[in-house]
């Protein structure tokens, strides 16, 4: 899958076959749509994640987060971007359907 | 600390599990780990059945991998399957075919959330149904080709790796290119019947090393369950997680609800808790006390003063248990050639197994007798029956493997 490219991570939401589960060290996230799973390593990024509901944008989001590591986080968040955890509210499903993954 | 170091210490629940939904099964393969072949009748319930699988969505145990016996025979399979994907739970499941027919291949392209395995162990019908018996090749290609018209994408194609198949590679990856399919090689384990056969099946030395290769080159398109990591001592690592992930990120539910550590751990020693007691699976994945233990520092024992220990880890914690090596020595198929050594050592003792469904199981008790240290086992217990000391690293269906991460 290509995603397509976003001029500005204006606003973010979760992809609606994304299941989300904490855990200590930070969160597990698993697409059901593409079998992929991601890691996140650090609670706040979870707190980020789970911020965003496709009407706050990223700054709001990230609001908590030290200037020093927001750089950091917006990184992790394009990666997520680009493996479709993460879409545009205005993307449409079809588009960010990954089939790429192979499961094991 | 590293993401694996958390891992190896246990998660608030399984990324994955492997569910055996019966030990009834139309086909008697010589190598079955889980020893099926006739239904136990007290198997879980439809309705204990769809209990686990809520537990599962309350867990966020994210997919399940079926397995059996052969699960289809179930009559509430599909049901079941349903059930789980209603639930958030998604499911993969491994089949020899029987039920793939047009109609079950239709449905199966209609979900998004299903993934089938068709078990095939030669590229050709002489090499497969010496182990998994008459007509099972052609059973396994129809149930391909049902897949392929009904345009279901991406089945794979499961092949347990012994010495008879192991010339057969490239074949085997046309077999799958021919149907769409994807090849998922795994590792030959000494369990269930598996004991009564190991010595004439699993892979020599030199046809390991081929295969690591083979592997190396072939490395994104075929999935390897993380199985082969032994192999790393050859070299650079293979894909994987470099993690034991049983009882500390996987395990197995067996068919009466029974837990155990991995699905290639059928026996007392590795049995954590039943789903049916109080608390239910949850309680037993977190409160079990073998859990707990296989979630401890492991050492490397007697490999820990090896070169390559940091890159095969004492290899696979089941692999040694069931040919009678001692868990924290090396792995039977250990590529340094220590595991032949620790084979031909005097008083090896292999474990009796604790539970036994094939269709003839005096059959398999006679076969079992013929072999010198399995004889043996009828007088003699396991001295050390309580594995005190495991390696860190395993095995099975990694649940990581595969998976993009």
């Amino acid at each position: 899958m290509t995603p397509r490219p976003q001029a500005s991570l204006g606003t973010l939401t979760l992809h609606p076959q994304v299941s989300v589960r904490p855990e200590p060290f930070g969160a597990l996230l698993y697409h059901f749509g593409t079998r992929r799973l991601s890691f996140l390593k650090d609670r706040r990024l979870l707190d980020v994640v789970r911020r965003l509901d496709g009407s706050v944008s990223l700054d709001e989001a990230l609001a908590d987060i030290p200037p020093g590591e927001v750089a950091s986080f917006r990184t992790a968040l394009a990666t997520l971007t680009r493996t479709g955890m993460l879409i545009s509210p205005t993307t449409s499903l079809a588009d960010s359907h990954d089939t790429v993954g192979a499961p094991a | 600390m590293k993401l694996v170091e958390h891992f190896a210490t246990g998660l608030d629940a399984p990324i994955c599990l492997t569910w055996e939904l019966t030990y009834a099964c139309n086909l008697a393969c010589s190598h079955c780990l889980s020893s099926s072949g006739k239904r136990d009748p007290r198997e879980l319930s439809t309705e204990e059945c769809k209990a686990v699988i809520d537990e599962l969505q309350r867990m966020q145990v994210f997919y399940v991998n079926i397995g059996g016996g052969e699960p289809t025979v179930r009559s509430d399979f599909w049901e079941l399957v349903d059930y789980a994907t209603a639930h958030q739970v998604g499911v993969k499941f491994s089949t020899n075919g029987v039920r793939i027919d047009a109609e079950a291949a239709r449905r199966l392209a209609a979900s998004d959330y299903v993934d089938v395995q068709i078990s095939l162990d030669g590229a050709t019908a002489e090499v497969n149904d010496a182990v998994r018996g008459a007509g099972s090749f052609d059973m396994a290609l129809a149930a391909l080709q049902h897949l392929a018209d009904a345009g279901f994408r991406d089945a794979k194609i499961s092949v347990v790796c012994t010495r008879h198949n192991l010339g057969q590679l490239d074949a085997f990856k046309a077999l799958a290119d021919r149907f769409g399919a994807t090849l998922r090689l795994t590792r030959l384990r000494p369990s269930g019947r598996g004991a009564d056969v190991w010595d004439d099946l699993h892979p020599l030395p030199h046809q390991q090393r081929e295969l690591y290769d083979w592997l190396v080159a072939h490395g994104d398109g075929v999935l390897t369950g993380d199985s082969f990591f032994h192999l790393s001592a050859y070299g650079s690592a293979l894909p994987g997680l470099n993690l034991c992930g049983a009882g500390r990120v996987v395990c197995l539910i067996d068919p009466l609800g029974d837990v155990y550590a991995c699905p290639f751990a059928i026996a007392d020693e590795f049995l954590a808790g039943n789903v049916r007691s109080e608390g239910g699976f949850a309680e037993v994945w977190r409160g079990s006390a073998l859990f707990a233990d296989l979630r401890k520092p492991q050492t490397g024992g007697a490999c820990s003063s090896c070169q390559h220990y940091d890159s095969c880890q004492g290899g696979c914690m089941a692999a040694k248990f069931f040919t009678g090596l001692p868990l924290d020595g090396p792995d039977p198929e250990c590529v340094q050639g220590y595991g032949e050594t620790a084979l031909a050592a005097a008083g090896r003792v292999v474990p009796q197994p604790s539970v036994d469904h094939s269709h003839s199981p005096a059959a398999a008790r006679a076969m079992r007798a013929g072999r010198g240290p399995v004889a043996l086992t009828l007088l003699t217990r396991r001295p050390d029956s309580r594995p005190d000391s495991r390696p860190d690293r395993a095995c099975e269906e990694n649940p990581l493997a595969g998976l993009h991460v």
